[in-house]
C-alpha cells in the first residue's frame, strides 16, 4: 500500500507521559517496521494504551517526538496523521449505518465515490451483506470488523488497535485474531496492537514489546522473548517460568555452574542476563514443559550431564494433551511441570518422591536482584492494579 | 405483551391458574394511580371544556350546549393577531434558549469535570423562586433608562431590534423583546437539561473515532455530536416551545396591551370578560395548533424512536 520511497517505519524517541506526579510511560525508544504486526504487550496500566494513543494523537506525549517514517507528526492532531485507530469498544457511529461508518473517513477527505471502495472493504471483512445496517444491529464480532474496516480503508500508514479483541469471547477472539493476521498479510499496512493478553500477542504478532510499569521490559519476536525471557517479569507474564535462586559457583568456558541448595545446575553463560560473578546470585529459570520426571526409583537411569532437581508432587492436574504437576524441591516451592501424555507413569502421583531433569541448554538466567514473582498472574482480581506490579 | 403471556397453552392446572391471573392483572394495578390521575385531572376537565366550547347562552341565563361551533370561527377571526404573535414570540423564544442553552450543556457535558454538578445545580437555582418573581425582576433589568437598556442603546442593538420591530424608541420594556427575553430566561433550564442529558450519553471515545478519522472538531461536532444530541434538541425546543406559547405571565408583567398573547386572551376571557365558550375555544384551537406544529416538527427531524 504504501508505494513511498521512504520508510514508514514508526519510530518513536525518547516518548513518555506523565499525569502529574504519576508516570504513565517512561520516556521510551522504539522502532516498528514498516508492514509488520507489532503487539505491545502488559497488564492493564503498563502504559501501553497511553503509547498507542500517543502514536494516534489522542495524547499529547510529556517528552519526546513521533516519526512516521521521515515524518515528525508529534504537533499533528489526530484528524491530520496518516494514522487510524481500532478503538477497544469499536466506537461505531449509532446513528450512521455500517456502510456510513466505513465511508466516514474517505467522505472528510473530500472522497465522492465512496461506493465501489466501502463494498470492497466490506467484502474484505466479509460483512457486504451488512452495509444498511445500523451498528447495533450487529454482533460483538461483526461489530468489531466494522471498526477495523473503518479504519483500513483510508489505507494508513500505521494501523492502531487497542484491545479489538477485549470484549470478544474466547472462542470469537481465537477466530478473530486469525482473522486479523489474514487481513495484515492481505493489505501488509503496519499494526500496532495493544493487548494483554499475552498468547494473543504471541500467535499474531510478528515482534512484541512487553511493557510493564511504563517500560518496555524486552522487545524481540514471540519464541525469541519466549526462550530468552530477560528479566523476571516476561518470564512470569509470557507463559510461565520456574525461577529457582541460586549462587554461581564457577564459569568454565561458556558454561555457568550454579550451586541451588545441595543440588548442582548448569546453564550456557551466553543465555544469563545477570552479571557473572563466581559467588554472585542469580535465577535459574527453566519453563516447565522442558522438564523431565522420573521416579525417585528409576534415577539412575538419567543420562548425565542434565540437569537435576529432587522433589516430592504435591498436585497434579490432568488436562487431555498433558498433566501438569506440582513439585516441592528442598530448593524452591511449586515447581510446575508440564508433561505430555505419551507415556504416563502412574506412580508419579501426589506424594511421590521425583527427581526433574532438563537438558542445560533450555536453562536461562536472570538477575537475581528482581523481584520474583514479577508478572505472575494473579487471580482475577487484578484488573487495574497492574500498576504497582 | 398480552400474546407472550397467552402463547403457551397453559395445562390448566387450577393451583397456578389463580396466581397466573393475578399476576396478568398486577401491570394494571399499577397503573391504576396514574389513569385515575390522568381521568379526573385531564380527561374530565378536557370533555368539561369542549362541551362548554360548544355552548351558548349568558352569564344570567345559563349555558346550554347547542353546538355552536361558529364560536371556534369567531374566536379565530378575532384574535388570530394574538395567535400568531404567541407562536412568534414562543419560537423566537426556543431558538434564543436553544442558540444560549446547547454551548452550556456541551459545556457541563464535555468540559467542566469536577464542576459538572455545580453547574447543573446552577441551572436549576433559579427555580428556588417563584415564577412571578424572576419575571418581575425583569422589569427592574429593562427598566428604562437603566444600565441595560443603556448599554444596548450605546451599541446600536436598539436601532437593530427596533428596525425589526422588536423595540421602540429607547424602550425596551412593553415591547415585544421584553417578553422574549422574559420567555427565554424562565424556559431556559428546559432546554438545558435535555441536551445536556442527550450530550452527556455521547460516549468521548465517538469524539476521537472522528478525529481519528480525518473529522476536524467542527465536522466532528457536525456529523457526529450534533446528530446524536439531536433528541436532546427535539425534548428540548417541544419543553420550551410548548409551554411558551400558552404562557401569559410573560406577556401580562413585560409587555404591553401590544404584545398580548394568547395566553392573557384565554385568561381574561375566562377571569374578565367571563365568556367560557370563546375561551374554551380559544384553548382548543391553541391546543390543535401546538399539537399539528410539534407532530410535523417529529416527523421532520426523524427522531420518533429517539424521543
Amino acid at each position: 500500500m504504501t508505494d513511498d520511497t521512504t520508510r514508514g517505519d514508526v519510530r518513536l524517541f525518547g516518548i513518555g507521559k506523565t499525569y502529574g506526579a504519576f508516570t504513565a510511560v517512561h520516556p521510551l525508544d522504539l522502532t516498528i517496521p514498516e508492514g509488520s504486526f507489532f503487539a505491545l504487550l502488559g497488564a492493564s496500566g503498563c502504559g501501553k494504551t497511553t503509547t498507542l494513543r500517543m502514536i494516534a494523537g489522542l495524547e499529547e506525549p510529556t517528552t519526546g517526538t513521533v516519526h512516521l517514517g521521515e515524518q515528525d507528526v508529534t504537533a499533528l492532531p489526530p484528524y491530520k496523521r496518516p494514522v487510524n485507530t481500532v478503538f477497544q469498544s469499536y466506537a461505531l457511529f449509532p446513528h450512521l449505518d455500517i456502510q456510513e461508518n466505513v465511508a466516514f473517513g474517505l467522505r472528510r477527505r473530500g472522497i465522492k465515490s465512496v461506493k465501489k471502495q466501502v463494498g470492497e472493504m466490506l467484502d474484505l471483512v466479509q460483512l457486504g451483506d451488512k452495509a444498511k445496517h445500523k451498528p447495533h444491529q450487529l454482533s460483538g464480532g461483526q461489530q468489531q470488523r466494522v471498526a477495523v474496516a473503518r479504519a483500513l480503508i483510508n489505507h494508513p500508514r500505521v494501523l492502531l488497535l487497542d484491545e479489538p479483541l477485549g470484549a470478544l469471547d474466547l472462542k470469537l477472539r481465537r477466530q478473530m485474531q486469525l482473522e486479523l493476521k489474514r487481513i495484515q498479510t492481505e493489505v501488509g499496512i503496519t499494526f500496532v496492537h495493544v493487548t494483554h493478553d499475552q498468547e494473543e500477542a504471541m500467535t499474531m504478532a510478528d515482534q512484541v514489546a512487553v511493557m510493564n510499569a511504563g517500560r518496555v521490559e524486552q522487545l524481540g519476536a514471540p519464541a525469541d522473548l519466549y526462550e530468552n525471557p530477560r528479566t523476571t517479569f516476561v518470564a512470569n507474564f509470557l507463559g510461565s517460568s520456574n525461577l529457582i535462586e541460586a549462587e554461581i559457583a564457577a564459569q568454565n568456558g561458556g558454561t555457568l555452574a550454579l550451586k541451588a541448595g545441595d543440588g548442582k545446575l548448569s546453564l550456557p553463560a551466553a543465555r544469563c542476563s545477570a552479571p557473572t560473578t563466581t559467588g554472585g546470585k542469580a535465577l535459574v529459570g527453566i519453563r516447565p514443559e522442558k522438564i523431565s520426571l522420573a521416579h525417585a526409583d528409576d534415577a539412575g537411569e538419567i543420562p548425565d550431564g542434565r540437569n537435576r532437581l529432587t522433589g516430592r508432587v504435591t498436585a497434579t492436574s490432568f488436562i487431555g494433551v498433558s498433566t501438569q504437576y506440582v513439585i516441592d524441591s528442598p530448593v524452591c516451592e511449586g515447581l510446575e511441570v508440564y508433561v505430555q501424555n505419551v507415556e504416563r507413569d502412574g506412580r508419579l502421583a501426589p506424594g511421590a518422591e521425583v527427581v526433574l531433569h532438563w537438558n542445560p541448554e533450555h536453562t536461562f538466567g536472570l538477575d537475581a536482584a528482581q523481584a520474583i514473582d514479577a508478572g505472575v498472574e494473579k487471580v482475577e482480581t487484578d484488573a487495574g492494579e497492574g500498576v504497582a506490579a | 405483551m398480552t400474546t407472550l403471556t397467552e402463547a403457551p397453552p397453559a395445562a390448566p392446572e387450577p393451583q397456578t391458574r389463580a396466581p397466573r391471573r393475578r399476576r396478568k392483572l398486577t401491570p394494571y394495578w399499577l397503573l391504576l394511580p396514574g389513569i385515575l390521575w390522568l381521568l379526573v385531572f385531564f380527561a374530565l376537565p378536557m370533555v368539561y371544556q369542549a362541551s362548554t366550547s360548544v355552548q351558548t347562552g349568558s352569564l344570567a341565563d345559563g349555558y346550554k350546549v347547542t353546538w355552536h361551533f361558529a364560536t371556534y370561527w369567531d374566536a379565530l377571526a378575532e384574535y388570530w393577531p394574538q395567535f400568531l404573535k404567541s407562536l412568534l414570540y414562543a419560537g423566537l423564544a426556543t431558538v434564543f434558549c436553544l442558540l444560549l442553552g446547547y454551548p452550556l450543556a456541551y459545556l457541563i457535558a464535555f468540559r467542566a469535570g469536577r464542576w459538572r454538578n455545580l453547574l447543573l445545580i446552577l441551572v436549576i437555582a433559579p427555580f428556588f423562586t417563584s415564577f412571578l418573581i424572576r419575571t418581575l425582576a425583569w422589569k427592574t433589568i429593562l427598566a428604562d433608562g437603566g444600565p441595560v437598556v443603556g448599554a444596548l442603546n450605546a451599541l446600536h442593538v436598539l436601532d437593530v431590534t427596533s428596525w425589526l420591530g422588536m423595540t421602540e424608541g429607547d424602550r425596551v420594556l412593553a415591547t415585544p423583546l421584553a417578553v422574549v427575553c422574559g420567555l427565554t430566561y424562565n424556559f431556559l433550564p428546559f432546554m438545558i437539561l435535555p441536551l445536556y442529558t442527550s450530550l452527556e450519553r455521547i460516549d468521548p471515545r465517538l469524539h476521537e473515532a472522528a478525529g481519528d478519522l480525518y473529522a476536524r472538531p467542527a465536522t466532528t461536532f457536525r456529523r457526529v455530536t450534533f446528530p446524536l444530541s439531536m433528541p436532546g434538541v427535539v425534548s428540548g425546543t417541544l419543553l420550551t416551545f410548548i409551554p411558551a406559547s400558552g404562557d401569559y405571565v410573560n406577556a401580562q408583567l413585560l409587555g404591553s396591551t401590544s404584545e398580548k398573547m394568547i395566553g392573557n386572551v384565554i385568561q381574561s376571557q375566562f377571569l374578565t370578560v367571563l365568556d367560557y365558550p370563546t375561551a374554551a375555544a380559544l384553548s382548543f384551537i391553541l391546543m390543535a395548533a401546538i399539537l399539528l406544529m410539534v407532530t410535523f416538527y417529529i416527523r421532520k427531524s426523524g427522531t420518533e424512536d429517539l424521543v
